[in-house]
């Protein structure tokens, strides 16, 4: 019996290290007769993080909702810890969407509730064996671990931009997801709170040892949050691997977005 | 033209040009355009409609939300549907009377207003006022939930936007409609008589005697139920603008004034069809 067990522990743990968390292969994307993403393939592991780097109307945002479900590729296959998501039922959906965070580039929070009510809100629909005064303790320890305790009572529209990004933030982690899905987490923020945004998701993987992808124009940040980049251009995968290896690059285009982003980087961020 | 002469030239038989055969086609092409463009339409709205059926009726329900959008749609609306059914009320009332006087029929007042009042005035009264009031608002809300990504937020985490946001917000539609009626019905009534009384001595209790001699049920049940309808067409018309919207602040802009437009116009339809159907099976 425990030999069994055993087996059964190691066969998880084998399947958690072969199987990516997260498996794009060969994903082709057109909107009318715009094609977004032609042949992209991507992997991620469990407690790795992934920047996907490009410039505007790559795809870049298209990959993330392609990876959670709110896109349907045209070809190629989307699959979270092995599961191929095409054509799944709502229900099988829904039960792998609540393994995944997302923060949504503008944080998406609902307007008509407050911050506390917007952190719960995942609780409350899919945690119900949780007692009202454990929903409320655990939103309480998201907000502050996100650095926004004494703020619950506050609407969406009552705080700031990086604070709304920090709420959307504890509201994806609010069923302790194993991957974390952020969509420029860091865009229209000044430099210092672009900085506690990178910090504050460098702590979240370093505590929930999730896989995550963070989609960004920030160069800056997708080298402090990252361990892998990858490159888009025109729907395709122009470059894959570390920030030096980018660096090292002798492709054209690489090399001019590498240029044009860091002279847009402000000293600050430069650090 | 030239492109057509061209292809004749190629196949190497010289065609009679006709004049007007290019402008032929074109001409038809907007209403072709129209015609397929509504087709869609509607067939995306049945799709919509059968995806919040489906949610309606199965569990989890969404009794917080349902309660919410109860008291949104019934107690919000209730002063302004009170409203429009006492003016309607008071001009029934004073305009009837001048005609009813001038054919000598002046005792048939009090039957005229309850008549003209509960059968199809205070229905369609209710809800040209709750499309107005409520498809705007259901229209600019979801539309603004679409562009700012809360409705994908919700489906992410794994709940059901239809269940959530459409099927709660078509149900308190269609469970509201009928009671507002009856409350556009009940100030319309006591509002008419209000105008009367002022010109004639007449009680209350003369004018109501008078007013459902020789009424049944049947007279009052069919009038006030089919409003339910008018309210699922109000509360399906209006998610389903707001759902579908594109592009931004203009977006919702659209959605918000097709909400309006589109649900009053089907209601209308609807009571045409209704009021067919009733005076079939209701004699």
């Amino acid at each position: 019996m425990a030999i069994t067990k055993q087996i059964g522990i190691q066969s998880v743990a084998d399947e958690e290290r072969t199987v990516p968390a997260i498996a794009v292969e060969n994903v082709h994307k057109s909107f009318g007769r715009q094609c977004v993403l032609d042949g992209v393939s991507l992997a991620v592991s469990r407690g790795e993080t992934l920047a996907v780097l490009g410039r505007s109307g790559t795809g870049k945002s298209v990959l993330l909702r392609l990876i959670v479900g709110l896109e349907v590729p045209d070809s190629g296959f989307v699959r979270m810890h092995g599961q191929d998501i095409a054509g799944l039922s709502l229900d099988r959906l829904g039960e792998i969407r609540n393994k995944v965070g997302f923060l949504f580039q503008h944080a998406a929070l609902y307007d008509s509730l407050t911050v506390e009510q917007n952190v719960a809100f995942p609780l409350q629909h899919h945690a119900s064996g949780m007692s009202a005064a454990a929903q409320r303790d655990r939103v309480c320890r998201l907000l502050a671990e996100v650095g926004m305790g004494g703020h619950q009572g506050k609407m969406p529209s009552d705080i700031s931009g990086g604070m709304q990004k920090r709420v959307g933030l504890a509201r994806a982690l609010a069923l302790e997801p194993d991957i974390l899905l952020l969509d420029e987490p860091t865009a229209g923020l000044d430099p210092i709170s672009s900085s506690e945004i990178d910090d504050l998701v460098l702590k979240l993987q370093s505590e929930h040892h999730m896989a995550s992808i963070v989609v960004t124009h920030d160069l800056h940040s997708a080298k402090t949050i990252a361990d892998r980049l990858i490159l888009l251009d025109k729907g395709k995968v122009v470059i894959e691997g570390s920030f030096k290896e980018l660096q090292s690059s002798d492709d054209a285009f690489v090399m001019r977005f590498l240029k044009h982003s860091q002279e847009s980087v402000c000293p600050e961020r430069q650090g | 033209m030239s492109a057509r002469g061209g292809g004749s030239a190629a196949s190497g038989v010289a065609q009679p040009q006709i004049i007007g055969v290019d402008a032929a086609p074109s001409m038809l092409d907007p209403a072709k355009n129209v015609f397929t463009g509504f087709l869609e339409w509607f067939g995306e709205l049945t799709l919509f409609a059968w995806r919040v059926a489906q949610a309606a009726l199965t569990p989890p329900y969404e009794f917080g939300e349902l309660i919410r959008q109860l008291d949104e749609v019934g107690s919000k609306s209730l002063p302004l549907v009170a409203l429009a059914g006492a003016a309607i009320g008071v001009v029934l009332s004073l305009e009837s009377r001048q005609s009813l006087t001038r054919f000598g029929a002046k005792s048939m007042l009090p039957a005229a207003l309850v008549y003209s009042v509960v059968h199809e005035i205070g229905p369609i009264i209710t809800a040209l006022v709750v499309s107005g009031r409520v498809g705007a608002g259901i229209g600019a809300e979801l539309a603004s939930m679409k562009v700012t990504e809360q409705i994908d937020a919700i489906e992410v985490s794994a709940v059901n936007p239809y269940r959530l946001l459409a099927a709660t917000r078509v149900a308190a539609c269609t469970l509201m409609l009928p009671l507002l009626t009856l409350a556009a019905d009940f100030c319309g009534l006591l509002m008419g008589w209000v105008a009367l009384a002022l010109v004639e001595p007449l009680s209350f209790h003369q004018f109501i005697t008078s007013g459902f001699k020789g009424s049944g049920f049947s007279d009052f049940l069919p009038p006030t139920f089919k409003t339910a309808v008018f309210g699922l067409i109000i509360g399906l018309v209006s998610c389903f603008q707001g759902m579908r919207t594109r592009g931004g602040a203009a977006g919702v802009g659209r959605a918000a004034t097709s909400s309006v437009v589109l649900s009053s116009l089907f209601v209308i339809l609807a009571d045409v069809v209704l009021v067919k159907f009733i005076i079939i099976f209701f004699p």
